[in-house]
């Protein structure tokens, strides 16, 4: 079997690196799975107690980037408890106990204390990049700590995350002698920064190549930091207010065009839509726009904001845009491979500006897209039908009609056919959201066609049990499965429970599995945690098999219950 | 941790608040959740559970609703109430309004300031940040506690001028729906408002 020695295995494995790829060749002898973990440096978690960190430090010694995920998706809509879980601290504790080198943690949906970033910060000595996104718990007396003590930082990125800002001078704890920041984005922070260390830090960080500001930081320092970055690639402006004729504006505008390697563009947290055209000098090189957080920007300014854009590969957006608008990408963005439509408007479904027609126009105009986040009032069959042929490639395809069970208005129709079109068609379809009036006949063609989906969101849809069966007999490659609010009950949760042993995690709410079935499940497969959250205190004092389970997520697991749950999470 | 408190305003509650304002709803932060002539707002807004009887009206008697459309459907006020959906990120806050800046105004400051209501998650943050504007006075705190500025022995009220036009005390009313009310700021001196006789501390604390 081993015609090599283990040092040209080695370096052979050193090609390999995506996680997927690295885990099959551990499992094709017991050599090759020892020669694996040795070298491993990069581990990838996508369930944080799907194993513990003191399995994880024994099979990898040479562990240097770790990234964790926490709660499960449907977090991020208010589904799931605050404290249900999915703190990081026990896994850094165990790290800075062992001779592990973390040099770079990147975490989602986790809880993460100050208390956390603080022995972070002081455990590794090479710790170069953290990565936080959707994540909690903290302050910036945390960061503080990371910009203290962590003397070869590279990267500090957060995203999306809630922080409690203390308005703290955490960019000033970067001492003067750390020069070796690649990437800093805190957009999400709400609080002042100290805008004369932001600029004494940016000047010292020559390779400083991804900057995203919050929205604390005004115009005319931007321009500053443009003057003494120009090398930037990705950059994230924080507030765009200022007078068309001033000094201020004209200092921006040349300090724009020195900047000719910005790629990536985001922010405008607060924008002044007439001063649009500073940027217009560098749109023709963005492969990337984000102006998803910025209201403001609509109708003509956004129009010729885009039509200077004529290489962009993903556009974020609000609905604003509107059909016109996305004519326009059509027209423009022929290079364009992902489109996420957001609302400006969520709970109002009726000022949900994009419909069908938006779709349809890019979709003929962008031939190479093939991810998509679409919020909007309304979709058709025929719509669908039309977008299956024109793109094909869909990887990711999430349609979200702001309201719920609305069916095609033009025919009355359920959208059972336009996204059976779309899961025909698109033969390497991944990651699959649905909504609208769907019957079984959905689940039907995706447990038929979407032989590559890895990842299903479903919510007020189907009739029956059959739909859920439809899938989990179907899609052999499903890893998520989250629904809300569906007819599906003991017998689909039932049939198949060796299923979720090839899942990472299924997630079941407002349905009608009860108790008994979810008890069933967990005396059946020992190795999977079949958590119920009942936050009413029923569980308490009503615990009859026949009752309706609220929320009910279930997850395989090599290390058994978790020890952290809070009390209206039962662990069954 | 802010769902646990939420929790406990529920419960003690008693100052005839409406606590209704702290359940989970769809109506943006601040909004009031039933309208004065019983539900139907401005417009021709279809809600849900017009929807839903559109549903059953039709040749679809294997359409089971979810649970949340069914209470969703009970409900008087014809605007939805389900909750996490649409499926955005909660804090996300791209809507509409994403700054509210309002003047701020101390007695016997030469000038005003301005503040930005949307930079605060609570009270406490609020007071914070005018005390450190204003780092020469100190603000009684809406816990009722005493803080004597060691420089000039002043102490001040934070009050409010809402959207009606009256003169309210900071920390009545949940932090959402003080923000979408409040017109302008100002400091009054506690020496004023001496005879208005404070028996009780404003109700919500630093966790709204």
């Amino acid at each position: 079997m081993n015609y090599f020695p283990d040092e040209v295995l080695e370096h052979v494995f050193d090609f390999i690196t995506s996680h997927k790829d690295r885990n099959s060749v551990s499992l094709v002898c017991k050599s090759w799975y020892k020669i694996e973990r040795y070298s491993r440096q990069r581990v990838f978690i996508g369930n944080c107690y799907s194993i513990s960190p003191e399995r994880l430090i024994a099979r990898f010694p040479g562990l240097k980037s770790l990234t964790l995920k926490g709660k499960p998706h449907f977090a991020d809509f208010n589904l799931v408890p605050h404290d249900w879980g999915g703190f990081v601290y026990p896994w850094i504790k165990a790290l800075a106990k062992s001779r592990i080198g973390l040099e770079e943690l990147r975490l989602k949906r986790m809880v993460v204390s100050d208390e956390s970033l603080e022995l972070l910060s002081k455990s590794f000595v090479n710790f170069k990049s953290l990565v936080l996104v959707s994540c909690e718990g903290f302050t910036t007396d945390g960061l503080a700590a990371i910009a203290a003590n962590c003397r070869f930082l590279r990267e500090l990125d957060l995203q999306e995350n809630e922080v409690d800002d203390h308005r703290g001078h955490w960019l000033s704890c970067f001492p003067e002698s750390c020069t070796s920041l690649i990437s800093l984005n805190f957009a999400c922070l709400r609080g002042e920064v100290n805008l004369g260390a932001l600029e004494r830090l940016v000047s010292r960080s020559p390779n400083l190549k991804s900057l995203r500001l919050n929205r604390a930081v005004p115009l005319d320092t931007l321009q500053k930091l443009l003057m003494r970055a120009p090398q930037l690639v990705d950059l994230g402006i924080g507030s765009y207010v200022h007078d068309p004729f001033s000094e201020a504006y004209n200092k921006l505008k040349i300090a724009i065009q020195r900047c000719k390697s910005i790629r990536s563009l985001s922010g405008f947290l607060e924008v002044a839509p007439h001063c649009m055209s500073a940027i217009y000098p560098i749109c023709g090189n963005l492969t990337f726009l984000n102006l998803s957080y910025a209201p403001g920007l609509h109708g003509n300014k956004l129009m010729k904001l885009i039509q200077h854009c004529r290489k962009l590969q993903r556009l974020w957006i609000l609905d604003c845009i509107g059909d016109k608008g996305l004519g326009v990408v059509a027209l423009t963005c022929k290079e364009l491979q992902e489109l996420r439509v957001f609302p400006s408007d969520p709970f109002e479904a009726e000022n949900a500006a994009v419909t069908e027609e938006g779709l349809v126009l890019v979709s003929a105009g962008c031939p190479k897209l093939n991810s998509l986040l679409y919020f909007c009032q309304q979709m058709t069959n025929a719509a669908l039908i039309t977008v299956a042929k024109n793109c094909p490639n869909f990887i990711r395809f999430r349609l979200c009609i702001l309201d719920p069970m609305k069916p095609d208005p033009v025919t009355n129709q359920p959208l059972d056919e336009g996204f059976g079109a779309i899961v025909q068609s698109c033969k390497g379809l991944k990651r699959l959201s649905l909504s609208g009036h769907l019957t079984d006949q959905v689940f039907l063609y995706i447990g038929m066609y979407a032989e590559q989906l890895e990842m299903l969101s479903i919510a007020f849809a189907a009739n029956s049990d059959k739909g859920m069966l439809y899938v989990l007999n179907g899609c052999k490659k499903l890893r998520k499965l989250e629904i809300r609010d569906c007819p599906f009950g003991d017998a689909a949760l039932l049939e198949d429970v060796g299923k979720y042993e090839t899942m990472r995690s299924l997630w079941m709410s407002s349905c009608e599995v009860t108790l008994g079935g979810c008890k069933s499940v967990a005396e059946k497969m020992p190795s999977l945690n079949v958590e119920i959250i009942d936050e009413s205190e029923q569980m308490e004092f009503n615990l009859d098999d026949k009752q309706k389970v609220d929320k009910m997520y279930l997850y395989r697991t090599l290390v058994g219950h978790r020890k952290d749950a809070p009390e209206y999470v039962w662990i069954l | 941790m802010s769902s646990e408190n939420g929790k406990r305003l529920l419960e003690t509650d008693a100052g005839g608040l409406n606590f209704e304002a702290t359940e989970l709803t769809l109506g943006l932060p601040g909004e009031p959740r039933v309208t004065s002539d019983g539900g139907a707002k401005l417009g021709s807004k279809r809600g849900i559970s017009e929807t839903v009887d559109l549903k059953l009206g039709d040749n679809n008697p294997e359409v089971k609703l979810g649970h949340s459309l069914q209470e969703a459907a009970k409900s008087p006020v014809s605007k939805t109430q389900v909750v996490g959906w649409p499926p955005v990120r909660g804090f996300a806050k791209r809507g509409k309004k994403s700054c509210k800046y309002v003047k701020v105004a101390v007695d016997g400051a030469p000038y005003l300031r301005k503040v930005d209501l949307e930079m605060y998650n609570s009270y406490q943050q609020l007071l914070t940040s005018l005390e450190d504007m204003f780092s020469c006075f100190t603000i009684r705190n809406y816990l009722n506690e005493k803080k004597i500025d060691q420089v000039n022995g002043i102490e001040y009220m934070p009050t409010y001028e809402d959207k009606d036009g009256d003169w309210m005390l900071v920390g009545d009313v949940p932090w959402q729906m003080f923000v979408e009310s409040c017109k302008r700021l100002r400091l009054m001196k506690s020496s004023e408002a001496v005879g208005l006789g404070l028996k009780t501390a404003p109700k919500y604390s630093s966790t709204n």
